[in-house]
C-alpha cells in the first residue's frame, strides 16, 4: 500500500535525522525535534491504519510481518531515563499488533478491540510515557512472551525527554548497538 | 563596564573544524538601524559587520548613497558548556539595533545563549603632546623634561571601534531565537524554544521571565516559541509566535489574547504541523497589524481580529506537492524570514533559487526576484522571474525541479523609510534601492 510505504519512509527518516541532530554542534535543537517528532506520530498513526484496514481486507498477514514488526518494536522503544521495566499503554497497543502474528485467527479481532477500547491510542496513551503496572491491561499474554523473546526495547535506551525518540531497531539498521543514556536536552 | 577582551580561547582551535572555514561567512541575520543609515549582518563564524550608508554628495549623483564596510568586529566566540557537553555555536542568531541617542550606535547581538550590547563609536582625533611620554608611547626619562606642556586634540585617520558593554548570559536553557527591543528604549526580550526573559538593558545578573510554555513533563510538550516582538509603540504589548502556527499577543499588565487560523482539513498531510509552524512574527511599522510567515505563506493579522489573518500570500505554493522531498533533504525545516516596507503597503519574504518576493498589499501584485552575482550588475534592473508549475514551461521561466534549494534567502531586511532592502543570499550580501530617475 503506497501509504503505507510512504508513512513508513518518513519514519525512517525522521529517525535518521533526531539520531544524527544529537551530533550537531550546538547541541539538540528542541523546535526541529519536536517538528520531527510529530511527523513521525502523524506516520506511525497512519501507517497503523494503513496496517489495520489492509489486514481486515486481506486474511493473510505472513506478508506483512516484517514491516509490521517494524512499527511495533520502534514504540515500544520507551524511555530509557525510566526504568527500563515500565510498560506505557502504547507499549500494550503496539504488543497487540505483534500478537496478531503469532495467534491469527482471533488476534486480528482482538487487536481490532484493542483498537475500540484504545480509540484516541496516541493522544490519551502516548501521554502516560512512565506506564505504571496499571496502566498495563493484564489481559495480554503474548506481553510477556514479547518481553522475554524481544529485547528490542533495552537496546533502544532513549536518551529524550519527548516522547517517541527512537534510535534505530534491528529492522532498520544492521547492527543496533545501546546507545548510553547522556545528558537529556534541556532535562531541567 | 570592562571591554570584551579579544583574546581567542583555547577551546577555539579545536572546536573550529576545517569545515567550517567557509561556513563561518554564511550570513545569518541582517538589519537596518531605526534611520537606515547603518545595516548590520551577523554570519555563522560570530563575527558582526556593519555598513554605513554613504553621504549623498552632489558631485557624484548616481552614487547615490551606497553602503560600505563600517565596522567589523567578532561578537560571539563558540563556547563550551561542560555540565551538558554541549557546544554553543558562536552563529549570530539575531541582531536589534537600538535608536540613536547619541554620537555612538549601539546594538544587540545574540547567539543561541548569550545577548551583547555593543557600542560603535567613532574616534577621528587623538591627544597629542604628552609630558611624560613621547608619540611613540616610550616614557620619556624625567630629567629631559623641562617644560610643560598641555595636550591637544589633533586629527587622525577615522577609527571605528566596537566594544561590549554589556553581556547577557545565563539565563536560557534553550536556544534563543530572537530578540526586541522595548519602545521605551530601557528593556528587551530575548527569548527560546520555551521561555521569555525580560530585561533592563543597564542590568547584566538578573532578568524577569515573563512567558514560559514549558509543561511539568516535557513528554507532553507540543509547541515552541519561534519567535517574538515588541510592540513598536506601546511598551507593554508584544506578540510571540508558535510552532502550532498561533500567535500570542500579550499585554504584560493583563492577558493575552490568540490568533490562530482554524486548519484547513482538506490540505492536511504528514507535514501540517511542520509547514504551519510559523518562523517569523513582524509588527507592522504602524502597529495596527502583524505579519506571520510560515513555510508556504505570509500573513497579514489586524490585531483587533483573532479568528483568521486578514490576508494571506503564497510565497511558493508550487512546493506543496513537493513536501516529502523538502523533508528529506531538510529544506521543510528551514527559517523564513519576512519584513515590512516603510509605510506597511508591502512586505517581503525570501525562497528558494535566491528568489525572494515583494506582494503589494494595496494593488495585490506580486514579484519574485533574484539576488545572484549574473542578474546583478550594478545599476542594472532586476528583472521579475516566474516559477513554472505547469507543463509547458516558456523562455524565461524556470521549472520547480530546475530550483536550486541549497540557495536560500531566509534573511532579508527594508529600509525604515526608503525603498532598499538588503538581502543575504548564503554568503553573500545583496543591497538593492529603488531605480533614480
Amino acid at each position: 500500500m503506497e501509504v503505507s510505504a510512504e508513512a513508513k519512509r518518513i519514519m525512517v527518516v525522521a529517525l535518521g535525522k533526531l539520531y544524527s541532530s544529537r551530533t550537531q554542534r550546538g547541541g539538540l535543537r528542541l523546535h526541529r525535534s519536536l517538528l520531527l517528532t510529530l511527523v513521525m506520530k502523524s506516520a506511525r498513526d497512519i501507517y497503523h491504519a494503513a496496517q489495520v484496514t489492509a489486514q481486515s481486507a486481506a486474511p493473510k498477514c505472513e506478508p506483512q510481518h516484517p514491516a509490521v514488526n517494524v512499527i511495533t518494536t520502534k514504540p515500544a522503544a520507551a524511555q530509557g531515563l525510566q526504568s527500563p521495566a515500565s510498560h506505557p499503554a502504547e507499549e500494550s497497543r503496539t504488543a497487540d499488533s505483534s500478537t496478531e502474528l503469532r495467534c491469527s485467527p482471533h488476534a486480528h479481532t482482538r487487536a481490532e478491540n484493542k483498537e475500540n477500547v484504545y480509540p484516541s491510542g496516541p493522544a490519551q496513551h502516548s501521554r502516560k510515557r512512565r506506564g505504571k503496572a496499571a496502566a498495563e491491561p493484564d489481559f495480554l499474554p503474548c506481553k510477556k512472551a514479547k518481553l522475554e523473546q524481544g529485547n528490542c526495547h533495552q537496546q533502544l535506551i532513549v536518551s529524550s525527554v519527548l516522547s517517541d525518540y527512537v534510535k534505530c531497531s534491528s529492522e532498520l539498521r544492521t547492527a543496533p548497538t545501546p546507545i548510553p543514556v547522556q545528558t537529556a536536552i534541556a532535562a531541567c | 563596564m570592562e571591554e570584551e577582551s579579544d583574546t581567542r580561547k583555547i577551546n577555539n582551535s579545536f572546536l573550529r573544524d576545517h569545515n567550517y572555514a567557509t561556513e563561518a561567512d554564511i550570513i545569518s541575520t541582517v538589519e537596518f538601524n531605526s534611520s537606515g543609515e547603518l545595516l548590520a549582518t551577523g554570519d555563522k563564524g560570530g563575527r558582526v559587520v556593519v555598513f554605513q550608508r554613504e553621504q549623498e554628495s552632489k558631485s557624484q549623483p548616481q552614487r547615490r548613497g551606497e553602503y560600505n564596510v563600517y565596522s567589523t568586529f567578532q561578537s560571539h566566540e563558540p563556547e563550551f558548556d561542560y555540565l551538558k557537553s554541549l557546544e554553543i555555536e558562536e552563529k549570530i542568531n539575531k541582531i536589534k539595533w537600538l535608536p540613536q541617542q547619541n554620537a555612538a550606535y549601539f546594538l544587540l547581538s545574540t547567539n543561541d545563549k548569550t545577548v551583547k550590547l555593543w557600542k560603535i563609536s567613532e574616534r577621528d582625533k587623538r591627544p597629542e603632546g604628552y609630558n611624560l611620554k613621547d608619540e611613540d608611547g616610550r616614557i620619556r626619562d624625567p630629567s629631559t623634561i623641562t617644560s610643560l606642556r598641555v595636550p591637544v586634540l589633533q586629527p587622525m585617520d577615522l577609527m571605528v571601534e566596537a566594544t561590549a558593554r554589556r553581556v547577557f548570559s545565563n539565563a536560557h536553557t534553550y536556544h534563543i531565537n530572537s530578540i526586541s527591543v522595548n519602545s521605551d528604549l530601557q528593556t528587551f526580550i530575548s527569548t527560546d524554544d520555551l521561555r521569555i526573559n525580560l530585561w533592563n538593558l543597564e542590568i547584566t545578573d538578573r532578568s524577569f521571565n515573563i512567558v514560559d510554555i514549558k509543561p511539568a513533563n516535557m513528554e507532553e510538550l507540543t509547541e515552541v516559541i519561534t519567535s517574538a516582538e515588541f510592540h513598536p509603540q506601546e511598551c507593554n504589548t508584544f506578540a510571540y509566535s508558535s510552532s502550532k502556527g498561533s500567535i500570542r499577543l500579550c499585554d504584560m499588565r493583563q492577558r493575552f489574547k490568540v490568533f490562530k487560523e482554524p486548519e484547513d482539513p482538506s490540505t492536511r498531510s504528514f507535514f501540517s504541523e511542520i509547514i504551519s509552524s510559523i518562523s517569523d512574527v513582524k509588527f507592522s511599522h504602524s502597529g495596527r497589524y502583524l505579519m506571520t510567515r510560515d513555510y508556504l505563506t505570509v500573513k497579514v493579522w489586524d490585531l483587533q481580529m483573532e479568528n483568521k489573518p486578514l490576508e494571506t500570500y503564497q510565497v511558493h505554493d508550487y512546493l506543496r506537492g513537493k513536501l516529502c522531498s523538502l523533508y528529506e533533504n531538510d529544506c521543510i525545516f528551514d527559517k523564513f524570514e519576512c519584513v515590512w516596507n516603510g509605510s506597511d503597503s508591502v512586505i517581503m519574504t525570501g525562497s528558494y533559487n535566491n528568489f525572494f518576493r515583494m506582494f503589494d498589499r494595496n494593488t495585490k501584485r506580486d514579484v519574485t526576484l533574484e539576488a545572484s552575482r549574473e542578474n546583478s550588475k550594478p545599476r542594472a534592473i532586476l528583472k521579475p522571474r516566474k516559477v513554472c508549475v505547469g507543463g509547458k514551461r516558456r523562455k524565461d521561466e524556470i521549472s520547480v525541479d530546475s530550483l536550486d534549494f541549497s540557495k536560500k534567502i531566509l534573511h532579508t531586511t527594508w529600509h525604515p523609510h526608503e525603498n532598499i532592502i538588503a538581502v543575504a543570499a548564503t554568503n553573500n550580501l545583496y543591497i538593492f534601492q529603488d531605480k533614480v530617475n
